[in-house]
């Protein structure tokens, strides 16, 4: 018994080694390359002494347009694509659970198809949408950018919420109808509150996601006013982009982080004060909802 | 305004979207791969109408996918071998690691759980950025390996080797890949474990004959949830290698689109690598299915 014990424990001892190892090397070369954002010289390879000329003064991220713009750019493409992507994806979602017809399957199947193809198929699909069909309103760049964001990020939200919907029983919303609600009532009094925690997870999903995309984001841009950051990362990282590279991606995820663990705290005070335990926390929703998608 | 209506109001919006920029988008796709060429301009031309639909492109890029010793079949093979090199690195390390955490960390779980996820919200490409830094011919990597003779002075890690490229995927994607079989095993009953063990079991036949069964749909979907965008990954390699031949599919796909003249092919190879991995997907689709009833939702 004693020896087993001891056989287990040492099987402990290693999955805690592993664990630690794992979490160090995802993560320290993140730390390193925001710790060179500090270097003296203009390497980002080799450490030349501390200094803050890529944060504050002539040669930083603040005073470089090429990096501010790409910085403001990311972020009103984020902001576009939570205020398309959410109400979009929560009123679809609340059709595809609660219709009862033969168009709701393959319209769901339909939704989640940016899902199950990888992401350069569609981003090509959508660069000859919108270069060989003559769509009003949308062309290449902004509009095209965020019009390819949303489609990717939508199904994300719709496996979001479609998760939460299914635990939410349709007899709430009848007995506010047969109380004398208009189904718009029922709809903003009953479904909206109790769907607060998904609407806030697919709202942190989408920021995250809008704000990492590259392959989508780079076939639907136009001019250089439309590089986002993660476009920036690409194409200067093999060049001989200064440290101030790396204070502009050290910016642009410390902002991600922050958002989302604010949403997390309110989503966690949301879930508290509801009692909500089955509804996916937004953190592992952000790759689990393309898991539930299949 | 009855509640049909109403729901159908709702559900509008959304699907005009889905229509347009997934049915339509995929099928201008399609029109590009089965269109011609514009003979004065050398541009694709979209043939819209099933009539007019030409195998070129698609049959051009067909013979390229001989197999053994065509263009794209080399790249092709050379993906499918770096998808999988990468997918068991994801499973050696990101298994346990998904393990320990959804079945021992007991009060650690939420702290460690953070920091699994926190990979995901600092971008890909600063990920990346990060070790282009490190592996440089100056970068720190050299500066501990080439001390221990481990590799020559200078070491070109970023001049389109093989390894560098693999571990460049798998250090991307692992992160995507360890939430979905976390996710699986956290709804795993630890008292089958116990149960094992006190029917005699032990610490391997429990975790061969218990635990790794109970895994099997995290492990799937994880390696689906990871294998998808690799077969489209052209990013990783052009920042960790640049070099041809390393390509991949998404390589090829994303350097055929970026010249005018060969949008069509870029259009034809996309068609039959999603024609390949529907086939693929095909057998885990069905096997979620019903792992999906058997629960019962």
């Amino acid at each position: 018994m004693s020896s087993r014990l001891r056989h287990a424990s040492w099987g402990k001892i290693g999955l805690v080694a592993i664990v630690v190892l794992y979490i160090v090397w995802s993560l320290a070369p993140v730390a390193i390359a925001f710790l060179f954002s500090f270097n003296a010289g203009y390497s980002r390879s080799t450490w030349q002494g501390f200094s803050m000329q890529w944060w504050t003064g002539s040669k930083s991220v603040f005073n470089l347009p090429i990096y501010t713009d790409a910085i403001r750019h990311s972020l009103l493409l984020a902001v576009l694509a939570v205020i398309i992507t959410v109400p979009l994806g929560v009123s679809l979602s609340i059709f595809l659970s609660r219709w009862r017809g033969i168009t709701a399957r393959p319209a769901s199947f339909l939704a989640t198809v940016p899902l199950v193809v990888p992401e350069l198929v569609l981003a090509l699909a959508l660069f000859f949408l919108v270069t060989k069909v003559n769509l009003p309103v949308v062309t290449l760049g902004t509009s095209g950018q965020v019009v390819g964001q949303v489609t990717f990020i939508l199904p994300l939200v719709i496996v979001i919420t479609i998760g939460r919907l299914s635990s939410i029983p349709t007899g709430y919303e009848e007995a506010a109808q047969d109380l004398g609600a208009s189904p718009p009532q029922s709809f903003r009094l009953v479904l909206v509150p109790l769907l607060q925690p998904a609407i806030l997870a697919s709202a942190i999903v989408a920021f995250a996601v809008s704000i990492d995309d590259f392959v989508i984001t780079q076939y639907m841009s136009s001019t250089s006013s439309t590089q986002s950051v993660p476009m920036l990362i690409y194409t200067a990282t093999r060049g001989g982009a200064t440290p101030a590279l790396n204070a502009m991606a050290t910016i642009m995820a410390v902002t991600t982080i922050v958002i989302a663990a604010v949403g997390f705290a309110l989503y966690r005070l949301l879930a508290r004060r509801e009692q909500i335990t089955d509804v996916p926390a937004p953190a592992p929703a952000l790759a689990v909802s393309r898991e539930g998608a299949l | 305004m009855s509640p049909r209506r109403y729901l159908l109001a709702l559900g509008v919006p959304g699907l005009i979207w889905v229509v347009l920029f997934v049915t339509l988008a995929l099928y201008s796709l399609l029109a590009i791969a089965l269109g011609g060429i514009d003979p004065l301009l050398l541009t694709p031309v979209p043939a819209w109408n099933p009539v007019d639909w030409s195998t070129a492109n698609v049959h051009e890029v067909a013979q390229s996918l001989q197999p053994f010793s065509g263009d794209t079949w080399i790249v092709f093979q050379r993906t499918c071998i770096y998808i999988l090199l990468a997918l068991a690195g994801c499973i050696l390390i990101g298994y346990p690691v998904a393990y320990f955490t959804a079945v021992h960390a007991g009060r650690w779980r939420g702290p460690i759980l953070a920091l699994l996820v926190l990979p995901l919200l600092v971008s890909y490409m600063l990920r990346m950025l990060a070790w282009v830094g490190l592996l440089s011919p100056q970068g720190w990597v050299n500066a501990v390996l080439v001390p221990l003779h481990v590799v020559p002075a200078n070491f070109g890690w970023l001049d389109g080797r093989a390894i560098t490229v693999v571990s460049g995927l798998m250090y991307g994607w692992i992160p995507y890949f360890i939430i979905p079989v976390y996710a699986a095993l956290a709804r795993f009953d630890t008292r089958y474990l116990e149960a094992s063990r006190d029917l005699g079991a032990g610490t391997g036949s429990t975790f061969l004959h218990v635990t790794l069964p109970m895994s099997r749909q995290g492990l799937l979907a994880g390696t689906v949830v990871v294998a998808l965008p690799m077969f489209g990954d052209f990013f990783t390699n052009g920042l960790l290698s640049g070099v041809s031949s390393t390509g991949m599919v998404g390589t090829l796909i994303n350097t055929y689109a970026e010249s005018q003249t060969n949008q069509a092919v870029a259009a034809a190879v996309a068609v039959w690598l999603t024609v390949f991995l529907g086939i693929l997907l095909l057998p885990y689709l069905r096997s979620s299915a019903r792992a999906g009833r058997e629960v019962g939702r």
